[in-house]
């Protein structure tokens, strides 16, 4: 069983070069959209939000906050103040309710990287490299907090590519541009989806989230699937699809595995229709 | 003759997850061990001639706290403020400020403290005045002007509690042996740290300098009493008054002559 070279052709045909990129143009606007919010500010002068993922307030009223970074914070025996555990409330809430890895597919400035690095390993047919375990990213995120707690400091801040990169955007990249280079690149050459599917300890704590989100992809039209694999292809994780698309056990059509990250690309490259968002229930 | 372990069955599932198990908490225990290193490197690596915002807690605590988010480098009017890069010596993404390029302007209203939403940023400190973000000293008495004897008095004179943080003692100039020294001097009673001082010296190199408090200052031994301060709070002496002998001069001075020559 290999995956297709060139996956989407036949929805291309079916539903147009647009219809069979809906989703993904959607989340790169999305993506553009936030890097363009915050870099809004620094440029014209014009503040719509004012910090960076880690923290942040809009219109300098809502407070926003990373729950990962507070849940390290705490580890260090350190309370924040009720602004920032507000904050991470809201964004918490948020990805409970859009999907917890929504975060890395449609606001994570890293994923635009990695699902280059991904397209290009398609493109240049690149098969080989390191087979990681996806539960390495559990393993990462338990070892940040006990390190946190150990060390005393937020340790893991002091290299976390995706709070790295997004700050260095606008408040001085220097040489924290390495950091995302040296990702794409092992994600290019040394592990396929190696970063965001397999280790990212950030995307470990966001699928947590998501073991309760409300909207979800669901597989409704899997008596249609004509097993051309091609979701498989574009899936950055595609364990999660199986269990919904083929019904083992008795499973419903929902998918349920926290590490999909709703990016749903799966509803575009589905020449069949059988993908969709809805909710959980 | 030694058996190879076998490729199947219970034992070698046992053996294989327990050599994985082992594996995973190997590298993750030498990842986090590199870390940690790297992280308490860095937490101890600020270097002298940075300061923290006002109302920073103190940094082992404060790099608890913050959570690099930038938002009190926004709040500052004056752009004094910035974030670590990761090859700086401050630890990434943290804020602080050099003094001699942009010293704190000691804002009364405190935005950086009030954009800060962990509290990294002491939300209690109210008044700016109360900030204690290093203690200037006057750490080059032999270039500085005042100290040759001129009355440059610019960190005097640029000093936002000027006659308390700063004031000018007079000394004697030993040199021309006529003139007055008009001495800097701080005291860190009052003084915030801000580096007002220290960006204002007109020398190519600042006389006066912001160091990190624990530094800048000593520490008597706890068990130091001040008779002179105690004397004031128990409103009398702690230990019995000396008795007041009469004075007694040497028999022989009366012996000296107003001719006598040495």
């Amino acid at each position: 069983m290999s995956t297709p070279k060139h996956p989407g052709v036949l929805s291309k045909k079916k539903k147009g070069r647009l219809g069979a990129n809906r989703w993904l143009l959607l989340r790169r606007s999305c993506q553009a959209l936030t890097l363009a919010l915050f870099a809004c500010g620094p440029l014209t002068g014009f503040w719509i939000i004012k910090g960076n993922l880690a923290a942040s307030r809009l219109f300098d009223t809502v407070p926003l906050a990373d729950p990962f970074i507070l849940l390290q914070s705490l580890a260090t025996g350190t309370i924040a103040a009720s602004t920032a555990i507000i904050g991470a409330l809201i964004i918490a809430g948020f990805y409970m309710l859009v999907g917890g890895r929504a975060y890395c597919s449609w606001v994570c400035p890293v994923n635009i990287l990695t699902d280059g690095a991904a397209w290009l390993r398609l493109r240049l047919d690149i098969r080989e490299g390191l087979q990681l375990d996806r539960t390495l990213r559990y393993w990462g995120m338990v070892l940040v907090l006990v390190v946190t707690a150990i060390t005393g400091i937020l340790a893991w801040e002091l290299i976390n590519p995706v709070t790295l990169l997004h700050r260095g955007l606008f408040f001085g990249l220097g040489l924290a541009w390495t950091i995302p280079v040296a990702i794409f690149c092992f994600d290019l050459f040394m592990s396929k989806r190696g970063w965001c599917g397999h280790l990212c300890p950030v995307g470990g704590f966001y699928s947590l989230l998501g073991l309760v989100s409300l909207i979800r992809v669901r597989a409704e039209g899997r008596d249609r699937c004509s097993n051309c694999l091609d979701c498989y292809a574009v899936c950055p994780e595609p364990q999660v699809i199986s269990p919904a698309l083929k019904g083992k056990d008795g499973r419903g059509p929902v998918i349920t595995e926290a590490n999909c990250t709703n990016c749903g690309r799966c509803i575009d490259v589905c020449a069949e229709g059988v993908f969709s968002f809805g909710s959980r229930f | 003759m030694k058996e190879k372990p076998e490729t199947a069955g219970p034992d070698a599932e046992r053996r294989r997850f327990l050599l994985n198990t082992a594996r995973t908490t190997c590298g993750a225990a030498l990842v986090g061990l590199g870390l940690g290193l790297y992280a308490n490197r860095q937490a101890v690596a600020r270097p002298v001639y940075t300061t923290r915002p006002p109302g920073a807690l103190p940094d082992k605590k404060f790099l608890a706290a913050c959570v690099r988010c930038g938002q009190c480098v926004r709040a500052c009017p004056y752009k004094a403020l910035r974030l670590a890069k990761p090859e700086e010596e401050v630890a990434t993404g943290t804020p602080y400020f050099i003094p001699r390029r942009i010293p704190c302007e000691l804002c009364e209203k405190r935005p950086c403290i009030r954009a800060c939403p962990t509290g990294a940023l002491d939300p209690l400190l109210t008044d700016i005045y109360k900030a204690r973000m290093g203690l200037a000293v006057l750490i080059d008495r032999e270039n500085c002007l005042n100290f040759l004897g001129l009355r440059c008095d610019v960190c005097y004179r640029s000093c936002p509690l000027i006659d308390k943080a700063i004031t000018l003692a007079t000394l004697h100039n030993q040199r021309s042996g006529k003139h007055t020294i008009f001495q800097p001097e701080v005291h860190s009673k009052f003084c915030t740290g801000c580096g007002k001082c220290e960006k204002a010296c007109v020398l190519d190199k600042a006389a006066i300098k912001v160091l990190p408090l624990d530094l800048a200052k000593g520490e008597l031994g706890k068990h130091y009493r001040l008779g002179w301060e105690e004397k004031t709070k128990a409103g009398h002496s702690l230990i019995p008054e000396q008795m007041d002998l009469p004075d007694r001069m040497p028999e022989f001075t009366s012996t000296i002559t107003p001719e006598w020559k040495p």
